[in-house]
């Protein structure tokens, strides 16, 4: 049976692979873009996900960025993106799309039965 | 897949805890809750700086003026987390804010009362902020994955607002009997408004059954109104006050506190708009949205000029 699926794509995720017509948002005219913001926390971890804002250009990201999301020494670096430019993978195909790591056991080091007397391994 | 087959899909993945995401399939009717209870709670948070902010003029020290300025602060980055939470579902923001300013949408009623001593700081601080934490800490583990998030990062930042509160009653609790009488006037006052903060009885709520089984909502308003009297009639007797209900009294059969009733007359009336504060609040956002249009326009101006340069120099 064929479902007329209403989607909307917006927010913390890309606009790009909106498949044509769906839950289509006309850009609102007066709106700043919409950036996404990522923020390492300290020194030897990953820039990680934090949220999102709205800022006239990168700068201005960056700065409201600082404002909004490190008010208390959570980050010592932050990256921004806008929003339109991140392509996402599709939920509806993640089952078929990670399947191929699925029966891949011994890729686990639990896996491979061992001696318990072999040590340090 | 068929509509049923998606409906089921979506509860089996919230019964079992797993969070949904903005891109899956969810049902229209948990889009349209969550954009409706998200972006009220961000206008609560933009809204709420209005009745603080009036004192940060006046506060009596640099010291508490400068908490002051960092709460206030903080509730404006609650507004923000909880907007961009919305914006997922597909809602923009210059929508939310037409909304707020139409007054489409509600914002918590208790930002309708007026800030008239300086204990009303403490009050707020301690019973507002204190109400709205025992709201907001079950939302943490609610269903939608982008509004959990906004709210883990706004709990880690609400405990100082209340700890403030509570300290600042505290000293003058401590002080001259002028000030002993003002702590318990703002006590007086804000009293009723903070219990009715937990929305109407669970009898008279509508939303509560579907939000329930959606796992948006973990606790009913009637549960978690029980939990903030049995608090607070405890903390109060920490600052040798009272609070205004000559019926509350520790039932020891329901090992819970009973309270007196609620006066939802009050409580609809400032809903439907004609609390004390009702129409400044609103003149107050949308003169800031008007005030602010050439900013937002000029900026815009500004970042299109510059790409522009580049792309001249480049070429
Ligand atoms: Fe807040
Ligand atoms: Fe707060």
């Amino acid at each position: 049976m064929n479902q007329t699926i209403i989607k909307y794509y917006y927010g913390d995720y890309g606009d790009k692979e909106m498949p044509s017509g769906a839950g289509q948002h006309s850009p609102v005219a007066n709106e700043w873009p919409l950036w996404e913001v990522f923020i390492r926390s300290k020194q030897g971890l990953d820039h990680k996900h934090v949220g999102s804002l709205h800022a006239a250009d990168a700068r201005m990201a960056i700065e409201n960025a600082r404002d909004v999301y490190t008010r208390r020494q959570e980050g010592v670096s932050i990256w921004v993106v806008e929003s339109k430019y991140i392509h996402a993978s599709n939920p509806d195909d993640a089952e078929s799309f990670y399947e191929p790591a699925n029966d891949k056991v011994y890729r686990h080091p639990t896996f491979y039965d061992l001696p318990d007397e072999l040590t340090h391994m | 897949m068929t509509t049923q087959e998606l409906e089921k899909n979506f509860q089996d993945k919230v019964d079992a805890e797993v969070r949904i995401e903005p891109r899956d399939w969810m049902p229209g009717k948990y889009r349209q809750t969550l954009i409706r209870q998200i972006s009220q709670h961000a206008h609560s948070e933009i809204v709420g700086m209005l009745p603080e902010g009036n004192w940060i003029s006046r506060a009596p020290s640099l010291k508490r003026k400068q908490i002051l300025i960092a709460k206030v602060q903080d509730e404006a980055g609650h507004g923000l987390y909880l907007y961009s939470a919305a914006e997922t579902l597909g809602i923009t923001r210059d929508e939310m804010i037409e909304q707020l300013h139409s007054g489409k949408a509600k914002y918590s009623s208790i930002f309708n009362y007026p800030t008239i001593t300086w204990a009303d700081m403490g009050a707020i601080g301690w019973l507002v902020d204190g109400a709205a934490i025992m709201n907001q800490v079950p939302l943490c583990r609610t269903s939608y994955g982008p509004y959990s998030r906004a709210m883990i990062r706004v709990c880690k930042e609400e405990s100082f607002h209340q700890r403030q509160g509570f300290e600042s009653l505290l000293v003058l609790s401590n002080g001259t009997p002028e000030q002993r009488a003002m702590v318990q006037d703002a006590i007086d006052r804000w009293w009723w408004p903070s219990i009715m903060m937990f929305g109407p009885h669970d009898a008279e709520s509508t939303n509560t059954e579907a939000s329930m089984k959606w796992k948006i909502k973990r606790f009913s308003n009637d549960e978690l109104r029980q939990r903030f009297v049995d608090m607070i009639a405890e903390q109060v007797k920490l600052l040798d006050m009272t609070l205004p209900d000559p019926e509350l009294k520790w039932n020891e059969a329901r090992g819970h506190y009973d309270f007196g009733k609620i006066n939802w007359e009050e409580f609809w009336n400032v809903v439907s708009g004609n609390g004390p504060c009702n129409k400044q609040r609103l003149d107050a956002r949308r003169k800031a949205w008007e005030e602010g249009a050439w900013v937002r326009e000029a900026a815009k101006a500004h970042a299109e000029k510059r790409v522009l340069r580049e792309k001249q120099q480049a070429a």
